[in-house]
């Protein structure tokens, strides 16, 4: 109760220092209210503040430049401690405070939350963390676009793979009965029946933790699978692996970013070559990323935390949109939004019919001579 | 057919496996009466002291078999001054307190083993080396039963068997019998108990050692949370097949071992757990001291 009490009059502490602020904001002339929603505070801090950070750097360099379409970009910050009832608020807050997009939110439950606030005001929300599939494929909000693959893309990106790569018609799905695993074997599971092109073989859940998986390698045996899409982390899948070279099967493996981890390698061995996992694209080449971080160390001394790539993305991406669209109204913008492709940290994208970011996602890498080599 | 017989195979491996853990419980219970819930652990810290060996002999390039035999004594002497002193400091002090009390200690030993380790050692997973090497008869059914398997199955075998020599027919054998039928009548004639006791922890931790060593090569993986989940099954298969009956361990956790691989084989492995703890109520229901216990009579 007295956190809550707390965090209460943070929010209030907050919206008074905005209020006060917004007369100043609205004589200075015109500027381009962007607002920054999430987790500032709280256990998920970590989580909103680099976005915060990010969203400050582009907003400084596009002013220094001369603003966008000739004004100034102002930031208009609010605190959601990424839940779903305090993110209505600040929702609220932000929409009476006339902005003209928000990045934000950055927990999918806060997200949701808030949506249905800012479509009914018009205003878009582009967000670089909130990854819940429902946020784009249901249609419901046409206003929402992230810079982030949601969490099935994973699982498309294994399915295409296998299927149209690897060529593989038969597919064991098997998971570690996690939340993360077996969302992501339902979702593969989905696809693959999909596509038309593969067939679904076995689904299964494993016990992690089991002394000895032979059984259910057999069981793989069995089916007469091509190929094997495993869900869960790495300890499991360096059992399973090492037990079907055990058992002399060749069946390919692929799996996803849970085990696309150097300590898979160190502990299935040899067992590990050839397996296939698939892992958020590298953008440590990309020269816009590079200057993103560059810019981040010279300005707070410090490396960007948790999202800090693809909520500079978003900035980018939705100033880049306001200014070919010579307009903040929301189909303009929508408009320039999927039409427009713009160079940023994570890619050069735009955004589909449903919000998503095309050219954002996950690569598949493979085990070669010990070490994960990105795959085409 | 050919179907079945992987199953069973797969089915007696894991139960080997659980029958090499189960013996420690069922040793342990069948002299003092006390489920020793950190016999886990002393599996867990026989896996890590026969890795810590094996991955110092083989940089001196020392061959496999000499480093097999040495990790493994290393190992069980190593688990063993564990199983004693874990006996001496948490259940020997409460040795005349209520059933209850020794219970919690031993799970508080558990605890406390697993994150001594975890702070000793590492929480990651480390690749344990295959010491059991790939025979080349082995070769033409090895999709269906390995090198390591076959050595598992082996051990389990000749350790049941020694194990029911010694009870039967050796002097610490018949004094174990004795202290387990009657504690102080075994004290009045003269039988020195706590050293029968320590005996028991002893030769049950070797074992635990010896397993932890020939699991984690067949599995090719440990980290300070094995010990868990093995003890528990084991505890299971123990209780099974009549806690405190030698015999009973190993038939116990071989019918565990085949009921979850068929479970998982012929229906699915998301039920493999649900199948092997609803035969234990079962056969619980039917035969409470399980299927070779002794079913036990209150002495007055």
């Amino acid at each position: 109760m007295k956190l809550t009490m707390r965090t209460n009059s943070l929010v209030t502490a907050a919206a008074v220092a905005l209020v006060t602020m917004l007369p100043i904001a609205g004589f200075a002339g015109d500027t381009i209210k962007i607002g920054v929603a999430g987790a500032h505070s709280g256990d998920l801090a970590s989580y909103g503040l680099p976005t915060v950070n990010a969203a400050k750097l582009v907003a400084d360099e596009l002013n220094a430049k001369g603003g966008v379409n000739g004004k100034k970009v102002e930031l208009l910050i609010e605190d959601d401690v990424c839940k779903p009832e305090v993110a209505t608020n600040s929702a609220t807050k932000l929409v009476s405070q006339g902005v003209d997009a928000v990045i934000g939110h950055i927990c999918s439950g806060a997200t949701k939350s808030a949506l249905p606030i800012y479509k009914a005001a018009g205003i878009i929300l582009i967000s670089p963390s909130a990854t819940n599939p429902e946020l784009t494929q249901s249609g419901d909000y046409p206003n929402f676009f992230r810079t982030i693959a949601s969490d099935d893309m994973q699982a498309k990106a294994e399915v295409d793979y296998a299927l149209n790569v690897l060529g593989v018609k038969k597919i064991a799905v098997i998971h570690d009965k996690g939340d993360y695993g077996k969302g992501l074997a339902e979702f593969a599971k989905g696809f693959i029946e999909k596509s038309g092109k593969g067939e679904v073989v076995l689904f299964e859940g494993v016990t992690p933790g089991a002394v000895d998986y032979s059984a259910i390698v057999q069981k793989i045996r069995q089916s007469k699978a091509d190929a094997v899409i495993f869900g869960g982390y790495h300890p499991e899948a360096s059992k399973i692996v090492s037990m079907m070279r055990k058992k002399r099967m060749d069946t390919i493996f692929l799996s996803d970013d849970g085990v696309k981890d150097d300590t898979f390698i160190k502990v299935a061995g040899k067992d590990a070559e050839g397996v296939y996992a698939s892992g958020p694209k590298d953008n440590s080449k990309n020269p816009v990323a590079q200057a993103a971080i560059a810019a981040h160390k010279k300005a707070y001394n410090s490396d960007p935390g948790a999202f800090y790539e693809s909520a500079y993305s978003a900035a980018l991406a939705i100033l880049n949109a306001i200014e070919k669209a010579d307009s903040t109204e929301i189909t303009a913008v929508t408009k320039a939004l999927r039409t427009e492709k713009v160079e940023t940290p994570v890619g050069n994208i735009h955004f589909d019919e449903r919000g998503d970011a095309v050219g954002v996602g996950f690569a598949m890498y493979q085990v070669k001579n010990g070490q994960y080599v990105e795959v085409k | 057919m050919d179907y079945f017989i992987e199953l069973f195979c797969s089915g007696l491996t894991r139960g080997s496996i659980y029958a090499l853990i189960a013996l420690g419980y069922t040793m342990v219970y069948g002299i003092i009466g006390l489920i020793n819930f950190a016999h886990g652990e002393i599996y867990m810290i026989g896996a890590f002291t026969s890795f810590i060996v094996a991955t110092v002999l083989s940089i001196y390039g020392f061959p496999l078999a000499a480093i097999v035999v040495v990790a493994g004594v290393a190992a069980a002497i190593w688990s063993s001054a564990y199983g004693y002193t874990v006996e001496k400091i948490a259940y020997k002090p409460l040795r005349h307190a209520p059933r209850l009390a020794p219970l919690i200690s031993a799970i508080g030993m558990s605890i406390l083993l697993q994150n001594y380790v975890l702070l000793a050692q590492t929480s990651d997973f480390l690749p344990f080396p295959e010491l059991i090497p790939e025979f080349s008869f082995v070769e033409p059914i090895a999709h269906i039963i390995g090198s390591s398997d076959i050595v598992i199955l082996l051990t389990t075998t000749v350790v049941m068997l020694a194990l029911t020599f010694l009870i039967k027919f050796t002097r610490i054998g018949k004094a174990m019998r004795a202290t387990a039928q009657d504690r102080t009548m075994a004290l009045l004639v003269g039988i020195n108990v706590d050293r029968v006791i320590s005996a028991t922890f002893i030769i049950g931790s070797a074992l635990a050692a010896i397993g932890g060593l020939l699991i984690a090569s067949h599995i090719g993986q440990i980290n300070f949370a094995i010990g868990f989940i093995a003890g528990i099954k084991a505890f299971t298969a123990a209780v099974l097949g009549g806690i405190g009956s030698i015999p009973g361990a190993v038939l116990g956790s071989l019918i565990l071992g085949l009921t979850e691989s068929f479970a998982t084989g012929y229906i699915s492995s998301d039920y493999e757990d649900v199948f092997a703890f609803s035969l234990l109520v079962l056969i619980l229901i039917f035969k409470p001291s399980g299927l070779l216990g002794k079913a036990e009579t209150k002495k007055v």
